[in-house]
């Protein structure tokens, strides 16, 4: 599904990201770990097409395409999913609006007709309550106000609402308590299936009791330093980050 | 000649066509007078820095049509609000039309000022209000006062609620090559009366339009007033609005000004609060882009204990537009706890667009709350991406963005037809089709 290939990184000029490879195939669960600055969430942004990374070398091919020249928005109707680490407050915007016109921008793009808005609902409703969100919450203005938690349920739900191919959870367990982390957690794995992937980036092992990955890669200094199986996970939990580098 | 010359030497065509023998000619004698001696705004004037009328001034406009033009309300319907039932007060060219409107004189006078000023049932309230407010110093508005015989007449007795909001309209037909036009408005809302209002100019043409336009409206106790005015006319178009609002105590009024067309607009919005508990609510958007100029000059004269005020004008500027906003409050030494607020929000999208804000505060008491703010900025790179990242498209992530921003100025919008027009105002100003309601 992604293949990156000796991906190298640049933000004001400044290498962040130096030789990336990585093999995400249908069905996968990845987990890209690492100490912080060692570029993991430039990575996540890197694949989402956010125009302040430079991409200096390399390529990100998503389905067999490159799509190192894609805007965010083409990704993103491809099938790719960021949830933000910080996803933005826009006061003025509330959660339903935002999600429905996200849905139909994805549709329109697909040449395919926008969603009823009995459907619309009615897949918002079935959502929400996988994700334990109250109904009053869909109607408050997008992030404005939202503890970190129900940020982060809020990314989750509106990966559920768009069904992408590829979702990079961007340290979705930071700033969550262990009963919120739980829920993001269950609403992930309900939504995995055989033929969508995941890459999970996080700083500790922690969510991966909850969501189980196939391949961990450790993140050094804008490289890949070690991959390995779960286990690997725990490894890095008992020793530290020092005894990779 | 120059326009000014023109206008004063046209005064005397213009006592032709009416009552010279009535009170009001004296003030419109007075008015033309100080005019004359004043002459039109210049840039040396503080309060009009920023705004230059020299290329208005040089058109050689008709001053007063001459032949009534007839609409057909199809072909105008998309003016008026969307099943809406209303009064109607439709002036063409600035001559009345009557198959158009729908006034009424049954328990509210909704009608025109032609007959206002020159029956002898209204006498008494033109006696009491007309020319009361205006400031005397403002020479466009004595050049109003000068020429004043048409435009909309409204007097909601004590304690009648209007359930019909109130339509005025202003077309321009284009039937003259450059056309001048001074409407001369009066609302009065008695004692625990309540009205809603909607204004508009439109030129239904390209040809030259200038408009000087005044308003007085008086607000009585505890009377309640929503005003809008939409600005969205053409880009050959001028409008210079002057308004003046009287408040007496524990009234509320409310005026939002939409300001998305025109190639220049100034609106000279002034509140005097003649009494204490008075609420008055100054807000408006402004979306324009190529070379628009947009100018907001507002004062709120707190006189009186116990008031408040509350400001909030958003701006938006594209191209090489132009936006102005002076907002001067005064609080009087006896107008002890006073709450006056002012925010005045912009995003410049381009970098040749300009905004020009600037907050005037005089405060003689001592124990009141006075804010104010004043942002200017572009749209959040980070809120942007954000969008775009769910698969919105830039453009349509832009105008949400936008919408946002200025959103909770519509919130305050109680006619819902209005609303939902401003908003596919909006998003046409946009370029966008928006799937959304916010």
């Amino acid at each position: 599904m992604l293949t990156i290939d000796n991906l190298h990184v640049s933000v004001e000029g400044k290498p962040i990201l130096n030789g990336i490879n990585l093999d995400v195939r249908a069905g996968e669960v990845h987990a890209i770990m690492g100490p912080n600055g060692s570029g993991k969430s430039t990575l996540s942004s890197v694949i989402a097409g956010n125009e302040a990374y430079e991409v200096t070398k390399g390529d990100i091919i998503y389905k067999n395409e490159n799509i190192i020249e894609l805007a965010a928005e083409e990704r993103a109707n491809k099938g790719i999913f960021m949830s933000f680490q910080y996803p933005v407050e826009i006061p003025g915007i509330t959660v339903t609006n935002f999600i429905k016109t996200a849905i139909n921008s994805n549709l329109r793009a697909r040449n395919e007709k926008e969603m009823p808005a009995n459907k619309m609902l009615k897949k918002i409703r079935e959502k929400a309550e996988l994700l334990e969100i109250d109904s009053r919450f869909l109607s408050r203005s997008l992030n404005e106000g939202f503890s970190g938690g129900e940020k982060k349920r809020n990314e989750i739900f509106q990966m559920a609402m768009l069904e992408p191919s590829l979702s990079i959870l961007d340290e979705t367990d930071s700033g969550l308590d262990i009963d919120a982390l739980k829920v993001v957690a269950n609403g992930v794995n309900k939504l995995k299936n055989k033929n969508n992937a995941v890459i999970l980036i996080t700083h500790y092992q922690r969510l991966l009791d909850y969501i189980v990955p196939d391949y961990v890669h450790v993140l050094h200094e804008g490289k890949i330093v070690k991959s390995g199986g779960k286990e690997l996970a725990h490894e890095l939990e008992e020793k530290g980050y020092d005894w990779i580098k | 000649m120059p326009l000014a010359d023109k206008l004063v030497s046209s005064f005397l065509a213009f006592e032709l066509d009416i009552n010279i023998q009535s009170p009001v000619h004296n003030i419109r004698t007075d008015a033309i007078k100080s005019f004359e001696k004043l002459g039109f705004p210049n840039k040396k004037l503080e309060a009009w820095k920023y705004t230059s009328l020299n290329k208005v001034l040089k058109e050689d406009y008709t001053l007063f049509s001459k032949k009534k033009n007839v609409l057909d309300f199809k072909n105008v319907k998309d003016f008026f609000l969307d099943n809406t039932e209303s009064y109607k007060l439709v002036f063409v060219d600035g001559f009345f039309d009557s198959f158009l409107s729908q006034t009424s004189h049954d328990h509210v006078d909704v009608c025109i000022m032609s007959a206002a000023l020159s029956k002898a049932k209204y006498a008494s309230i033109i006696k009491k209000h007309f020319n009361k407010s205006i400031e005397k110093s403002d020479s466009l508005s004595q050049l109003n006062t000068a020429f004043s015989k048409e435009g909309a007449y409204v007097h909601i007795p004590k304690n009648i609620i209007l359930e019909k909001p109130i339509e005025i309209i202003h077309f321009a037909t284009g039937n003259e090559s450059a056309l001048m036009l001074q409407p001369r408005n009066l609302i009065v809302i008695e004692e625990g009366a309540q009205v809603e209002i909607v204004e508009s100019h439109q030129s239904l043409t390209d040809n030259p339009i200038f408009t000087n336009s005044v308003s007085e409206i008086f607000v009585g106790k505890n009377a309640h007033l929503d005003y809008y005015k939409i600005q969205n006319d053409r880009l050959s178009t001028t409008l210079i609005d002057n308004t003046y609002i009287s408040q007496e105590r524990d009234s509320n009024a409310k005026i939002h000004t939409f300001s998305f067309g025109g190639k220049l607009t100034r609106n000279n919005l002034n509140y005097y609060q003649k009494g204490s508990y008075i609420n008055s609510t100054l807000k408006g958007i402004t979306i324009i882009d190529d070379k628009q100029l947009v100018d907001h000059h507002t004062l709120v004269d707190h006189a009186n204990p116990n008031c408040e005020s509350h400001q909030d004008y958003k701006g938006i500027y594209s191209g090489s537009s132009t936006g102005v906003f002076n907002g001067k409050i005064i609080v009087d030494k006896i107008a002890q706890k006073t709450n006056a607020f002012q925010q005045n929000n912009n995003i410049l999208l381009t970098d040749k667009s300009t905004i020009n804000s600037k907050p005037q505060l005089e405060i003689f008491a001592d124990d009141v709350k006075c804010s104010h703010g004043c942002t200017i900025g572009q749209l959040d790179q980070d809120a942007l991406f954000y969008l775009r990242a769910r698969g919105i498209p830039r453009k349509e992530a832009e105008a949400l963005l936008t919408y946002a921003f200025a959103n909770n100025v519509l919130e305050s919008v109680s006619i819902p037809a209005l609303k939902s027009k401003i908003k596919k105002i909006i998003a046409n100003k946009l370029g966008v089709k928006l799937g959304f309601d916010l």
